[in-house]
């Protein structure tokens, strides 16, 4: 099996959030939840640079490590899921991450949390592959239709990458080589405790 | 001459024009054909290093997914892990373990004399009613509380996940919900009780003497020996710093970060397994390790001769007050057992 990943090249994304747009319109993502979303990091100086963030499905993910009900479980394609049914919206995993993931739709009154709400890297969730109750409550199951995830599958630049990780860090590598510079694979030394030798 | 100043202005601005024209074709000329736009690049390492997290600026309302990278939270994640569950277990079954061998060897602190057979208010309803209330909302909030940090440990193998995210999810609520009747019975059990529990020389020759229950001395104490003063302060202070930690984490990103909600955690996690076990030590005083000491805040009376062991001084004011034969009034409810 594959050890899908993600991989951003800063210095290909145009902040054009396409990315954010395609998850919400595939997924049918809650009011008020991005699943992924662009950050520019020294917006207008020389030098800034755009990455587009989501879950990274972690090795070892501190959100099922601190999950006080043990919801999380890591698919054969190591992509890191969650179940809703029983998730208690503690906001354990959101204190965690080290990627902002796990949002809570507002249930009720004060801050209570709803069913925590992730990037389930177009792999739905527990239920049954394709079924109505999986896209109802996790989206989008497009690994099991062989398709990645739509962010990146349609990314205009080529700038966010998914797939399996020894794969698209070669295509990173190449890209390092042939154009001269790379910022870096933003999350990888953080979410695998590796990163891209470029 | 106004002609002479217009045809030199018009001279100079040509000759100006063309030394820019000059000057700025061999500029162009010397573009580089490749930059590296990676020069002034914002570097990934850098930025954590010197921020401890990476931030910036995007399109969305939601400010908080500004933030893409804070890998402090695996600090986090080692006190929630290892380092709570530890602290947490030495706490509450030390206790335990030292107050069972306490048991062991002293037994019950039986009262001296035996029971006289006459009571003494010490308690009002209303005093009880804040108690009991308070400890209620404290008992339940503690099993609930523990619930989330060694559930998944005790109490999901055994019942499954299904029933166990149930039960959590109510845990969670109650947790959250009694938290206010007890913020309550904490501010009353300050204002109320504050006059006897100001600290005095008194508390000092009580704990040089062992509050009475090491050796055989019964020293004298007002409405509140020491040891009770400690519990009154220690429940004030912690009661104080679990709720308003606990509603910092009710309140998310009201005043605070990640970082913030982070600390708010550790503190009301560590403060909260240290509260339990001060609470099992106070549970057994009050009940199997001293004799008579229950009814006064069960029926809100003490024996007589319990009060003159435990707190002469208070009696005396008490008996000053109302007078020793309005005392003698009241019938125990439980027979005079006199002892040796």
């Amino acid at each position: 099996m594959a050890r899908m990943k993600f991989l951003c090249d800063a210095d290909r994304c145009i902040e054009c959030n396409a990315c954010v747009t395609a998850c919400k319109n595939e997924n049918e993502v809650p009011w008020g939840i991005n699943r992924r979303r662009v950050v520019t990091i020294n917006d207008g100086l020389p030098g800034e640079r755009s990455v587009s963030m989501a879950c990274m499905h972690c090795t070892d993910a501190p959100c099922a490590a601190v999950c006080p009900v043990s919801c999380f479980y890591t698919t054969a394609d190591a992509v890191v899921l969650h179940s809703k049914d029983l998730c208690i919206g503690c906001g354990y995993c959101f204190y965690a991450c080290p990627f902002g993931a796990p949002q809570y739709p507002r249930v009720g009154n004060f801050g209570s949390r709803g069913k925590m709400d992730k990037c389930t890297y177009c792999t739905g969730g527990p239920e049954a592959d394709g079924s109505a109750i999986e896209y109802e409550k996790y989206g989008a199951n497009r690994l099991a239709e062989g398709k990645l995830p739509l962010c990146a599958e349609m990314c205009s630049t080529k700038s966010l990458l998914a797939g399996d990780g020894d794969i698209i860090a070669q295509i990173y590598k190449d890209r390092v080589a042939k154009r001269g510079y790379g910022s870096g694979a933003w999350g990888w030394q953080t979410a695998y405790r590796e990163t891209i030798a470029t | 001459m106004a002609m002479v100043y217009a045809r030199i202005r018009l001279v100079a601005a040509a000759i100006a024009l063309l030394v820019l024209a000059a000057v700025a074709t061999p500029v162009a000329a010397q573009q580089p054909n490749s930059v590296n736009p990676n020069a002034d690049a914002v570097k990934e390492q850098q930025l954590l290093e010197q921020f401890k997290r990476i931030q910036g600026l995007g399109t969305i309302p939601d400010t908080k997914s500004y933030t893409i990278e804070q890998p402090e939270g695996r600090q986090w994640r080692q006190y929630h892990e290892v380092s709570l569950p530890w602290i947490g277990t030495i706490a509450m079954l030390g206790m335990i373990v030292l107050l069972l061998i306490f048991f062991l060897v002293r037994g019950m602190v039986r009262i001296k004399g035996g029971r006289s057979g006459v009571n003494i208010v010490r308690f009002t309803a209303f005093e009880r009613f804040v108690h009991w209330m308070t400890a209620t909302c404290f008992v339940l909030m503690a099993l609930t509380g523990l619930n989330i940090t060694f559930g998944k440990v005790a109490l999901l193998p055994l019942i499954g996940p299904g029933a166990f995210s149930k039960w959590s999810l109510a845990a969670k609520y109650a947790h959250n919900f009694l938290s206010f009747p007890f913020t309550l019975g904490v501010i009353v059990i300050f204002c109320m009780w504050l006059a006897g529990n100001i600290p005095n020389g008194r508390d000092l020759a009580w704990f040089k003497q062992g509050g009475g229950i090491v050796g055989g001395d019964d020293p004298p104490a007002y409405r509140f020996n020491g040891g009770q003063k400690v519990v009154y302060w220690l429940v004030v202070l912690a009661g104080t710093i679990v709720a308003v930690s606990g509603y910092l984490l009710m309140f998310p990103f009201y005043g605070t970060t990640i970082a913030g909600m982070q600390l708010a955690q550790m503190v009301h996690g560590t403060v909260a397994v240290l509260f339990v076990a001060a609470m099992i030590a106070h549970a057994y005083i009050g009940t199997i390790g001293m004799e008579g000491a229950f009814e006064a805040m069960g029926e809100g009376t003490v024996d007589l001769n319990w009060a003159k062991q435990h707190h002469r001084l208070w009696l005396e004011e008490e008996q000053g007050r109302v007078g020793p034969a309005e005392l003698e009034r009241q019938p125990s409810p439980r027979p005079a057992t006199p002892r040796a």
